[in-house]
């Protein structure tokens, strides 16, 4: 009886000890993660009206297959399930319960578009999901008190408006400034920025502020208005058929103002080119990735392991687009908080390492331009530098510059 | 011949032209109804999602398929409709905080009286042009919807975020099955209410107009009227879709509501059954899964295989899918009765 007895209690205990044991060693996981795979969701625009985006999501893939034919992360592969939306926001809502109740991703990264991020962010919230780094400018995925599952990536544009803001209140603070914008919540998040940039010096120094409508056929009387102000300065928040009419207005009427043109309309083909190189001559912008098209980074180690990576893993993206280096570049980040994550993969631990970044360095983002979050500050990239068109090319002008808070 | 008795006669006819139904038919829907009613026991939330959205835009196909199917005129436009009821039911919802159930109400009377109005002017259009007419309607309403004056009601270009409805009564089910149950529930009672108008002197007037106007009005039907109402019943059935799909959804934003949705809701009504009641269901499952699984078979091309599909679904079912199964069971029958 006693050695019967000795003999089920040890087995016992080697049966707990053979079930917890190794399962203790190797880590914690949320849903979507394992020890051999951790399972990412993503909604792109593959079809649709802004399937122009679509690349970004391509090359988020592509990173990911050059990360598993590397080994994965601590061991384990990335498991991409990118959906399409066509940039339908009920679309998005169904494809993304479909990958947290179905497929049980560990978390959302980068999906992409303004009003489809706003159809799933309560519900991101509600889920407890991490909504990490999602692929539009908005102020609004910052708010970590509020939504404390959703974070942006890239400058929003109020932090773009606002750099633009300190670089005058800096430099010439005694300067008259005229506004173009578009009327709407885009147009309305970079004025917004810009204004409290200012702050209590808005109120001298911007003469004048004109909207327009997406179905004005064009801006040229608003630009007449804004010229007849005597402003020196010329803030100019357009889309890019706008920004290229308004361009070339500006230079037709023999108006020479400051002119700061936003991030969004800075394609060199789609935009400068219908205005005219040589009327684009001196406008400013800001600027936080490398551009593919700049010759002054042919030689750079980012850019030519980017290269050997499109050419091997993405061989027919286009490598002149800007968004094939944002989608390695954002990868990147997402790469870099997995590391970190170690084998801790939980829901609530991938959200706490990517609020804990300081002054990570990604591949392609400019020199000196670095990730920085905390817990209360949701906004990865907000310093940038400045770049002037030189009649060829974007060449950068200033040194880092961060917004004030 | 033996001719049956003057009553049962009119039984016999009643039963042909669909104005009573037959017993198995009405084993038939009591089947369907289980089904549905059981559906949410054995599938995930997920999934129980999915069949909320099919009842929604069985709804909506229903519709148009009152307007296109038995009155025979031609509708581009019916994501206007669906976006002025998704859009009545979350301004209802998020400014003034009326309980979900009071939206649909309101979004079908607001419907029924934009549907009406745009009637009374499409009278002068027939076919094609009216075609034309309604599509100006359902490309101009995404931009309508961001315009500025209204934007303190409709969120501009950011849209509208709602609550989803909990449970009433302490019932200890979750959100999304109690949201199929509701719009199971309202389904229904559209698809009876859109049986009961079709199946009278009212219905055969709508019908009669698609068959033969000149006839129809020489018979004393009042074709401008007939037309207009049945415009709004419609835009009305469109419009109570819209406001259950917003409060699924949870969220109203303009570019929920483009051309693509009316073409959708058109292609439901095809594939599903032209001129059919029940068919509408089976236009609901076409808008929501076709487009899946044409993802599935490629990720690369996935609209190239939905279109392949919707030929596949033409050649073989040109009936719809509702006319394939009925036509099936009516060979069944038949060769029973052979053997």
């Amino acid at each position: 009886m006693q050695n019967r007895r000795t003999f089920v209690v040890t087995a016992a205990a080697l049966a707990i000890a053979l079930a917890y044991g190794p399962a203790g060693a190797a880590g914690k996981y949320g849903p979507g993660a394992s020890d051999t795979e951790i399972k990412i969701g993503n909604t792109n625009p593959y079809s649709g009206p802004a399937s122009a985006y679509g690349t970004i999501g391509k090359s988020i893939s592509a990173y990911w297959k050059m990360v598993n034919a590397n080994g994965g992360i601590n061991g384990r592969k990335i498991n991409f399930i990118s959906q399409d939306d066509s940039y339908s926001p009920p679309k998005t809502v169904e494809k993304i319960r479909k990958l947290v109740e179905q497929e049980q991703v560990l978390f959302i990264f980068q999906s992409l578009g303004t009003p489809t991020n706003s159809a799933i962010h309560k519900y991101m919230n509600a889920k407890k999901v991490p909504h990490l780094f999602v692929a539009t400018g908005a102020g609004k995925w910052g708010q970590p008190k509020k939504y404390p599952w959703t974070m942006g990536w890239q400058p929003a544009y109020p932090g773009e408006a606002k750099i633009y803001a300190s670089y005058l209140l800096n430099n010439k603070p005694d300067s008259k400034v005229a506004i173009l914008y578009q009327n709407d919540d885009y147009g309305k998040d970079y004025l917004n920025g810009f204004l409290k940039g200012l702050g209590s010096k808005a109120k001298t120094m911007v003469v004048a502020k004109e909207p327009y409508e997406t179905a004005d056929p064009t801006v040229e009387p608003q630009i007449i208005k804004l010229k007849a102000s005597g402003a020196d300065v010329f803030f100019n928040i357009t889309t890019p058929k706008f920004a290229a009419q308004a361009i070339r207005k500006v230079h037709d009427l023999g108006w020479k103002p400051l002119h700061f043109l936003n991030n969004v309309s800075t394609s060199v083909g789609g935009v400068l080119k219908p205005a005219g190189l040589d009327k684009s001559v001196g406008l400013i912008t800001t600027g936080y990735l490398k551009d593919p098209t700049d010759p002054q980074w042919a030689n750079d180690a980012d850019f030519k392991a980017w290269t050997a990576w499109m050419n091997k893993y993405y061989p027919d993206g286009d490598k002149n687009s800007s968004f094939n280096a944002y989608g390695y570049a954002v990868a990147s980040t997402m790469h870099e908080v997995l590391k970190r994550a170690g084998d801790n993969l939980t829901r609530a631990n991938i959200m706490k390492v990517a609020s804990n970044l300081k002054g990570l360095k990604v591949p392609l983002l400019l020199p000196g331009i670095t990730i920085d979050t905390s817990p209360t500050d949701f906004y990865p990239i907000e310093c940038a530098k400045l770049q002037k068109f030189d009649g060829k090319k974007w060449a950068l002008v200033s040194d880092v510059i961060c917004p004030k808070r | 011949m033996s001719a049956p008795a003057g009553t049962n006669m009119r039984d016999q006819a009643a039963l042909a032209s669909g104005a009573r139904l037959s017993n198995q038919q009405i084993v038939g829907i009591a089947a369907a109804v289980l089904v549905g009613l059981s559906l949410p026991l054995f599938v995930s939330d997920y999934r129980t999602f999915q069949f909320t959205l099919v009842v929604v835009y069985a709804i909506a196909v229903l519709g148009l398929n009152i307007l296109t199917g038995f009155n025979g005129q031609f509708s581009l436009g019916h994501s206007a409709f669906y976006a002025l009821g998704a859009y009545t039911a979350a301004i209802m919802m998020d400014q003034w905080g009326i309980a979900y159930y009071w939206t649909l109400p309101a979004a079908g009377m607001v419907c029924l009286v934009a549907g009406f109005l745009f009637g009374l002017p499409a009278l002068r259009l027939e076919g094609l042009y009216l075609a034309l007419a309604t599509f100006a309607l359902s490309i101009a309403t995404p931009q309508i919807l961001k315009y500025d004056h209204f934007e303190k009601w409709t969120g501009g270009v950011q849209g509208v975020v709602i609550t989803k409805p909990d449970a009433p009564f302490g019932l200890e089910i979750s959100q999304d099955n109690w949201l199929y149950y509701f719009a199971f529930v309202v389904m229904i009672l559209l698809f009876f209410c859109a049986w009961n108008l079709l199946r009278g002197r009212t219905g055969r007037a709508i019908k009669a107009i698609r068959d033969n106007p000149i006839a129809a009005s020489a018979m004393g039907v009042n074709t401008a009227l007939y037309k207009s109402l049945t415009f709004g019943v419609s835009a009305l059935y469109t419009g109570v879709a819209g406001a259950l799909g917003a409060i699924a959804i949870q969220f109203v934003a303009p570019d929920s509501f483009t051309f693509f949705l009316s073409v959708a809701i058109l292609v439901g009504m095809v594939i599903g059954g032209i001129g059919s009641i029940p068919g509408a269901i089976f236009g609901g499952i076409v808008i929501v899964f076709i487009p899946n699984l044409a993802e599935n078979i490629s990720k690369a091309a996935p609209w190239a295989v939905y279109g392949a599909l919707l030929i596949l679904f033409m050649y073989f079912m040109p009936l719809g899918i509702w006319g394939f199964i009925r036509m099936g069971y009516a060979r069944l029958m038949r060769r029973l009765k052979a053997s």
